[in-house]
């Protein structure tokens, strides 16, 4: 019996299951890229070569950080072919003005990467969103830099646009080529005693172009419709579940509907609340990063309720005019707390 | 159509060859036959070196309960009374014989006719699957007499049958359903009797719609047993899935089926039982699917216990050149062999070769929280948790978050995108924690 | 002005009140504690092993001035002594042991029959299968020890697969051999002199099947059991072993022995002899 043994392979021997699913962690976080493309797409369209420059700015310095770290500070493994930094990279360009100076997009990639993510010990252990922090950080540091928005001019040259836009950031005189986003146009609006209503009109937006994203926004937040898109793509890849999207926006619709209720002339109506600044790319792309949401699916309606709730609290309280981030990031802080409180039903309890 | 609710994983089912009919298996050479083939108390052998034994003879004892007992396979002579390796190659003691002659124990019948007819009484039926050595045929291996003795403190209300093969590629108890739905039938209403319950539910997954319309025909003309389709989804054939999936009721924590009222049995237990009451057989030959990607003709074969697993391989044309592993069992809970030179035990119900491809594990990656184990967990657990609770050796922690409930199914690791060996770790924490509790359970002095 | 004033009075009197409440609190949780624990807790090791049966080395200082009758394996004689001194007590000084590994199958000594795929630990190995050699006494080689040891003196030769010992930490807490799924790890009198003897064996299994599945095992034949002149040695269950207590080091039974399942570590050359 030996002598036929020799003849075959080594048997492996390891405990069940000896089958495997077809899932993987690049399998997921390249399907996130892909979802990512159709707003890629739209910003590209809408904002030209500076959005082109940032996207790669933003995602090379990501890669090239977390590559950096991993094969020199960590001395580990390098891991970054599984698209986690390039996803951090892409979504950080997402969040910001397309025509922000490189080395601005390159601190904020390393904070993204190097405060993070890698601090924290690398994917997986992160309690922040990456990108979110990146954006936070770049905020923070570059206010007026960070709130230059570009108008979106479809496939015009932009190029030169950007250089005066950087040889005359801070002052009004680009009005003509930058403009506020529609959410700091009515806080704006606000703070000079007009209404609600008032401001609307002076925006001059149709849902349409609401939708499609013809404003002034963050490179990849401004057209609703091909966020949606994407989204709709990582709920038929089962790479995120309804719960968060779903509990976000809806708490933000119904929220915002009994502040607007209860003055319409002081609060912004839920419609356009939905439709303006980040808070679709938040809803599908940002709360539902699977390292920093909770595990089960009460858990993620209560993390998607709190995201929607706080968001429209800092849009009509606040002293920004955008909420996004800041109430994601806030919620990243109780998913500890969330997945203790919030266990899946046990089988016969 | 029913099924489970919480949990669960859809593999691909990999149902090769499974239209085509069953080989009886011959095996001429000697036969190893394992002492202790059941869940439970150990056997003790009683027949010696030299021992002239007839087929049927049963040649172990109990020493305790729950026990059970095997039988003579073949006619011939003891050859020794020594070790030979289990599944895990530990030696474990067990009986070889050398097949002689063709004689047989007066009491069995291999009249192939149906007997309907039931003569015996609930407890003479229950004395003679525990003689006839039945044990359950699923895979785990629990003496089916134990399961029939229903507790003081439940009641039976539903005898539900096992025909969920939710296991991918295993093809035996479809093929059982299709050959002798008759004999199946006829075991369920012995059991029916047995346990004195008036209805069986035989649950069928929705991809052998052949087995469901088989039996459902001929169930017809049998008061009280109905055939349900499954929803395809695994684990569905574990007891605590199929008794939700079939009557909605949940075994509670740290319970038995028994305590919902239901008592389950594989439909290849049923046939067991149809042979052992009706034709008074003892348990010495079961159907094995032998199966795999690159095996030449994937079959069923009716196979007698103690026969090696090698003859099984050859008799399907051979283990290919790269076969990189040997599973008894399915690819979800089934045990990697480290050789073939083992015998076929009453548990084995498949042997299946996975090329050398389809052997390794990938390497583990970080876990990156997407909670899909939790997701997965039919038992609602949350094994990265479990997980990273044992890695730290924090048995409180597994203890209080039940890891005592895990069934074992393997989806949380079949599901896991990082790779993480979850089954592997929540296995050994449960261990220890049962040793843990034991221990506290025994008064030290 | 006033702004001024109200602050100061307010943070003052936030400051008062919360002392007020500080030092109501720690009076009342005041947990008075034995000076000599803190004392005692400062000479152990602090390495928190648990070898002593305690859970750390402070809850080994608070038994010991309780008046515990328990001893820290891991100290060393003087500091034993120090530690008995500031209890008023005598100190038992006792001979050091040192863990030895009783196998020597390993990758260089016996043939791989199959490949182990799965979580690193070997007690969830033994539950699954009897070793990759076959071997169901025989190391399995995924370091349970090595993680069970807190001084870092246990480490996987990656060459035989086998844990080694470095005799310079080891403080024989005997974690290793408790984490051991097999009891192949047993703690021996170090000898630091004349070195140790054992048997690098741990197999039950009869001779020919033991010597089917490696080189080095022992094979029960009792050969060395002829030639001790002390009688130290026994065989049990095909096993021999040899009783340390009474091992005089002559090194009669490590020539004898046919499968060099001998061990006998010298300090002038501590890898094993064949």
């Amino acid at each position: 019996m030996s002598a036929e043994k020799s003849a075959f392979q080594k048997l492996t021997v390891s405990g069940s299951p000896h089958i495997h699913g077809p899932e993987s962690v690049s399998k997921i976080m390249w399907g996130v890229v892909i979802a990512l493309l159709p707003a890629l797409t739209v910003s590209i369209y809408y904002f030209g070569r500076p959005a082109v420059r940032t996207i790669i700015v933003s995602t090379a310095a990501c890669v090239a950080c977390e590559w950096l770290i991993q094969r020199f500070m960590l001395k580990k493994p390098v891991t970054v072919q599984d698209g986690s930094a390039v996803i951090t990279g892409l979504l950080l360009a997402f969040n910001l003005p397309a025509t922000l100076p490189w080395w601005m997009t390159v601190l904020g990639a390393m904070a993204a990467i190097g405060l993070a993510k890698m601090a924290y010990g690398g994917l997986g252990n992160n309690p922040f969103n990456p990108a979110l922090v990146g954006r936070v950080f770049l905020l923070i540091s570059f206010p007026v830099a960070m709130t230059t928005w570009p108008r979106p001019q479809p496939m015009a040259d932009l190029e030169r646009q950007a250089v005066e836009i950087s040889a005359a950031a801070g002052s009004t005189a680009t009005d003509a080529l930058t403009g506020p986003t529609p959410l700091g146009l009515i806080k704006e609006g606000l703070q000079q005693g007009m209404t609600i209503d008032e401001s609307i009109k002076h925006l001059g937006l149709t849902p349409w172009e609401m939708l499609t994203g013809q404003h002034a926004g963050s490179l990849g937040e401004v057209s609703v419709l091909a966020i949606l898109l994407g989204g709709l793509f990582l709920l038929w890849r089962r790479i995120i579940t309804w719960h968060i999207p779903a509990a976000f926006l809806g708490s933000a619709f119904v929220f915002a509907a009994i502040l607007h209720a209860a003055d319409p002339q002081a609060f912004l109506p839920p419609g356009f609340s939905l439709l303006s600044g980040g808070i679709m790319l938040g809803a599908f792309f940002m709360a539902t990063d699977m390292v920093t949401s909770p595990m089960t699916p009460w858990g993620k309606i209560i993390f998607g309720l709190g995201c929607g709730v706080l968001t429209i609290l800092i849009r009509n309280f606040g002293a920004y005019p955008e909420g996004v981030s800041f109430a994601i990031l806030i919620m990243n802080a109780f998913v500890p707390l969330i997945n203790r409180g919030f266990k899946p039903k046990r089988y016969g309890c | 159509m029913k099924t489970f609710h919480k949990g669960g994983v859809h593999p691909n089912d990999n149902k090769l060859n499974a239209d085509a009919p069953a080989q009886v298996l011959t095996y001429n050479g000697p036969f190893c036959i394992m002492v202790s083939q059941h869940l439970g108390a150990p056997s003790r052998p009683i027949v010696q070196k030299g021992d002239q034994v007839k087929r049927g003879q049963p040649l172990t004892e109990n020493t305790a309960f729950p026990g059970s007992v095997v039988h003579a396979p073949v006619s011939g002579t003891v050859q020794n009374v020594t070790e030979a390796p289990d599944t895990g190659n530990f030696a474990r003691p067990a009986i070889f014989i050398q097949p002689e002659g063709d004689e047989k124990e007066d009491f069995i019948s291999d009249d192939p006719t149906l007997e309907r007819e039931i003569s015996l009484s609930p407890q003479e039926i229950i004395e003679r699957i525990k003689d006839m050595g039945i044990v359950g045929l699923g895979g785990a291996c629990f003496p089916t007499h134990v399961k029939l003795s229903v507790p003081k403190d439940g009641k039976a209300e539903y005898l539900l049958i096992n025909g969920v093969e939710c296991e991918p590629y295993l093809i035996d108890d479809y093929r059982l359903m299709l050959d002798k739905p008759d004999e199946i039938l006829v075991g369920i209403r012995i059991l029916m009797k047995a346990l004195s319950v008036d209805k069986a539910i035989v649950g069928i997954e929705a991809n052998k719609p052949k087995a469901i319309a088989l039996l459902r025909q001929k169930a017809a003309d049998c008061d009280g047993i109905t055939v349900e389709a499954l929803r395809m989804k695994y684990p569905q054939g574990a007891e605590k899935q199929l008794v939700k999936a079939l009557t909605g009721r949940e075994v509670p924590s740290g319970k038995l089926p028994i305590h919902t009222g239901c008592v389950i049995q594989n439909v290849g237990t049923c046939f067991a039982v149809y042979e052992a009451v009706q034709k008074h057989k003892p348990l010495t030959e079961r159907l094995v699917t032998v199966t795999g990607p690159c095996v030449e003709s994937p079959r069923n074969f009716w196979v007698k216990i103690g026969t090696p697993v090698s003859a099984l391989v050859e008799a399907c044309g051979g283990r290919p050149e790269n076969t990189g592993k040997v599973i008894a069992g399915g690819p979800m809970m089934g045990k990697a062999l480290p050789h073939l030179d083992l015998p076929v035990t009453k548990g084995l119900s498949a042997l299946l070769l996975l090329p050398e491809e389809q052997a390794h594990r990938r390497t583990a990656e970080h876990c990156i929280r997407c909670g899909k184990c939790v997701e997965a967990c039919p038992m609602g657990l949350e094994p990265y948790l479990l997980h990273a609770a044992v890695r730290n050796k924090r048995m409180d922690l597994c203890e209080r978050h039940h890891i005592t409930d895990c069934i074992e199914c393997g989806c949380c690791q079949y599901t896991c995108p990082s790779f993480r060996p979850l089954l592997d770790t929540l296995r050994l924490g449960k261990s220890k924690v049962n040793q843990i509790i034991r221990n506290r359970n025994t008064p030290t002095r | 002005m006033t702004t001024l004033l109200y602050a100061v009075l307010l943070l003052a009197g936030t400051g008062l009140i919360a002392a007020v409440v500080l030092y109501a609190i720690a009076t009342k949780f005041k947990v008075e504690e034995d000076p000599r624990i803190d004392l005692v807790a400062e000479r152990l090791p602090g390495a928190n092993c648990g070898a002593c049966g305690k859970a750390g080395c402070r809850d080994l200082a608070k038994a010991l001035v309780e008046g515990g009758d328990l001893v820290c394996p891991v100290c060393s004689n003087e500091e034993w002594a120090a530690v008995a001194e500031m209890l008023g007590l005598h100190a038992d000084t006792c001979e050091i042991k040192i863990p030895v590994v009783r196998c020597q199958g390993g990758r260089l000594n016996s043939i791989r029959q199959t490949t182990y795929e799965g979580f690193e630990s070997c007690a969830y190995a033994h539950s699954l299968h009897a070793g990759e050699n076959g071997c169901r006494y025989g190391c399995l080689g995924l370091g349970d020890c090595t993680r069970a040891c807190s001084f870092n003196c246990l480490s996987m030769n990656p060459e035989t697969g086998l844990p080694e010992v470095n005799e310079a930490v080891c403080t024989a807490c005997g974690a290793c051999a408790q984490a051991c799924p097999r009891g192949i790890i047993e703690l021996r009198y170090k000898h630091a002199h004349e070195g140790r003897i054992y048997v690098g064996c741990h197999t039950e299994d009869k001779g020919a099947l033991a010597m089917k599945h490696c080189l080095s095992a022992c094979i029960g034949c009792g050969k060395c059991a002829k030639v001790c002149p002390v009688g130290a040695i026994k065989v049990e269950n095909n096993l021999a072993y040899i009783d340390f207590t009474r091992c005089t080091h002559c090194r009669t039974c490590v020539d004898v022995c046919p499968k060099h399942a001998i061990v006998s570590t010298r300090p002038s050359d501590p890898e094993p002899a064949n």
